[in-house]
């Protein structure tokens, strides 16, 4: 297996955000990267049924809605890893014994779906004004039959690829809060994606903090 | 989780004001909120905002047999959801009387109608026909969602294209938009609902009732026509008695607001297909408003990977070896290989070497077990020992070893059967 080179291209696609689009949820977002795009809601706290309840702390629920037909398998599983990394993030137990509900709802898939959800999620998360420790937000890498990183696939990318790896990174110290991996790949190279990723990451926090600041700005 | 109720106060003052003849948002009686479609970035997806209402639909198309008794017709599938995106009292998965509703009036409002010509779906009678599924998902509930949705619904099957596909003899060939271009359904008419609510048991009506409104009202009417003015589908629900007068009125207010709405639908279909065909990127991306504070888009950004790899190879480099030995499988019974439960507990050994050494002890008290057990016995035991001792190198000798083990702890099985006997 070839190892990966280190002078690729790498590039994020132009990426967009737009908040609180929604009337009806507490906090809502959408994000768009490159053509991929998902709308983010969050209700919560509320009131939590009897039998979801925690004495502790919040109950967190994500669902992923598909764009054609009901959640599958794969839905289950992009939720779970969503809900784990929200689950660090957020100060759960500022709020024990109620329920958070976060819908996100796939708009145009082209490649990067995870990383754009999670992106979505914080949005969402933070347009809410919900209590979290850190902020978050993914990358997905693929590496290419070439043996070169690309971040921010798109379909076509991700279709040809030999591995493919979603990486959950937080704000504070630039750590994994979640990796979600397919194909094969050496440790060296799991590495340099982690690497490239949390270089990936201080882009899109950057993004973060300038739309925060836009939207608290008082002229455009 | 439960929607929050509506308190008295809130219901009076609402009913007070539409006797008053205003509305809450300062609309007219019969004014509409303000409408807008935009699509998606593939064909067949269309994004309707009414007021504060918003629907998403999206058309797809696969090939299926048809049904028995109608071997050359297309399948039409509606599927609405009530996504808990729209409301907090949406709950995923169950359906609820008025998603019920909701599917109903709309396969009533579109399939029923005949607006679709379904025989041109058919590819091999009997065998092959088009099947196209709308899933229309509410996005939020300002009131009004069946309105919404088949506007939504009626606009993305005009805009949806599906595959070209050949026949040549007994094969089917669906070509990819690169090869052929896509064909878009042939559409007679397009049925589109307009809703009315009663109030005071219908002595106030309103068009396009907001969330609010719905709440207080007592009955509702939905009129679905077309712009010929052919009415496809009418119901009433709420179990409100209303005049024939009242009926014939709300069919002439249904005819001027679905010629409106057609000819902003056209008009929509319109300024996309020119900017499809000038070739600019069209979607949701670029419906996303740039004027507003909660919006913000980034152009194409680089990331810098020039250290990645020497931070890559630092932490690999520094990372700690990960343990090559592996534990060797015990055969505990023929036909068994074991590794790892159930087995000597090496929790609370801080170094390697003491279990080295009471590995050592145990082999040797083992071995010295067999040896009385060798005295005591006549029978001789051939290889017994080499059972803990089986380093596997190869997995190609596994099995053989492993054979081996399997056949002398067989051997020894009998032997102390045989002992016992003789005991």
């Amino acid at each position: 297996m070839m190892e990966v080179c280190g002078s690729t291209n790498v590039s994020l696609r132009e990426f967009g955000c737009e908040q609180t689009l929604l009337s009806r949820p507490d906090g809502s977002a959408s994000f768009v990267q490159g053509d991929t795009s998902v709308m983010a809601a969050v209700y919560g706290p509320a009131e939590v049924k009897v039998s979801k309840e925690i004495y502790d702390r919040a109950t967190l629920e994500v669902l992923i809605q598909p764009k054609v037909g009901l959640p599958s398998v794969r839905e289950r599983s992009q939720e779970q890893c969503v809900r784990e990394t929200c689950e660090a993030s957020l100060l759960l137990t500022l709020h024990p014994r109620s329920s958070l509900t976060l819908v996100l709802q796939l708009i145009h898939d082209d490649g990067s779906r995870l990383a754009c959800f999670l992106n979505a999620a914080c949005m969402a998360l933070m347009d809410a004004g919900l209590p979290m420790s850190c902020l978050f937000c993914g990358v997905t890498c693929a590496i290419n039959t070439d043996s070169e990183i690309i971040t921010d696939p798109t379909a076509a990318q991700e279709k040809e690829s030999r591995a493919l790896m979603t990486f959950a990174i937080d704000s504070k110290e630039q750590r994994v809060m979640m990796s979600y991996t397919k194909g094969s790949f050496s440790v060296h190279e799991l590495q340099q994606c982690i690497a490239v990723s949390q270089k990936a990451s201080e882009n899109i926090f950057q993004f973060y903090r300038d739309s925060v600041s836009r939207r608290y700005s008082k002229n455009l | 989780m439960k929607d929050t109720p509506l308190s008295n106060c809130e219901r009076d003052f609402l009913l007070k004001a539409i006797e008053e003849k205003k509305r809450l948002d300062g609309r007219q009686t019969y004014d509409y909120r303000k409408m807008k479609i935009t699509f998606g970035t593939d064909y067949g997806c269309c994004f309707v905002d009414l007021g504060k209402t918003r629907v998403m639909a999206q058309v797809s198309g696969e090939l299926v047999a048809p049904k028995e008794n109608r071997p050359n017709e297309g399948i039409m599938f509606f599927n609405i959801e009530l996504s808990p995106m729209a409301s907090p009292a949406f709950e995923q998965g169950r359906q609820s009387e008025l998603s019920v509703k909701l599917n109903r009036q709309l396969e009533r409002c579109l399939r029923n109608s005949k607006c679709i010509d379904t025989e041109s779906l058919c590819v091999v009678s009997g065998e092959k026909v088009w099947q196209i599924r709308v899933d229309v998902h509410m996005l939020n509930h300002d009131g009004n969602l069946m309105d919404a949705a088949s506007i939504a619904a009626i606009t993305a099957l005009c805009h949806f294209k599906r595959p070209d596909v050949g026949i040549q003899g007994d094969e089917v060939t669906v070509y990819s938009p690169e090869e052929r271009d896509p064909i878009p359904l042939s559409i007679y008419h397009m049925p589109i609902s307009v809703s009315f609510s009663f109030f005071q048991q219908g002595t106030y009506l309103l068009v396009d009732p907001c969330e609010r409104e719905e709440r207080v009202m007592d009955g509702l009417l939905m009129i679905a026509m077309n712009k010929h003015r052919e009415i496809c589908s009418i119901q009433s629900s709420g179990g409100i008695m209303l005049l024939k007068e009242q009926v014939m009125r709300c069919s002439k207010i249904a005819s001027v607001k679905v010629s409106e709405i057609t000819e902003l639908i056209s008009k929509a279909l319109e300024n996309d297909k020119r900017a499809r065909k000038a070739g600019g990127r069209c979607g949701f991306a670029e419906s996303m408003p740039q004027e507003r504070i909660t919006a913000l888009k980034t152009d194409e950004t680089s990331v810098e990977m020039t250290d990645a790899s020497e931070r890559a190879n630092d932490i690999v480099e520094n990372a700690e070896v990960p343990p090559q030995t592996v534990p060797s499988p015990v055969v505990p019974a023929p036909g068994v290989g074991q590794v790892g439960q159930g087995l000597q507990n090496t929790w609370g050994l801080e170094e390697e070497e003491d279990g080295d050494e009471e590995e050592e002890e145990q082999q040797m008290e083992e071995e010295q077990d067999e040896k009385e057990d060798s005295r005591e016995g006549d029978v001789v035991e051939i290889s017994d020992s080499e059972e803990e001792e089986v380093v596997i190198l190869h997995p190609e000798t596994q099995d053989k070893s492993s054979k081996n083990a399997a056949s002398s702890s067989n051997q020894k099985g009998a032997e102390t059967s045989k002992q016992r006997q003789k005991k």
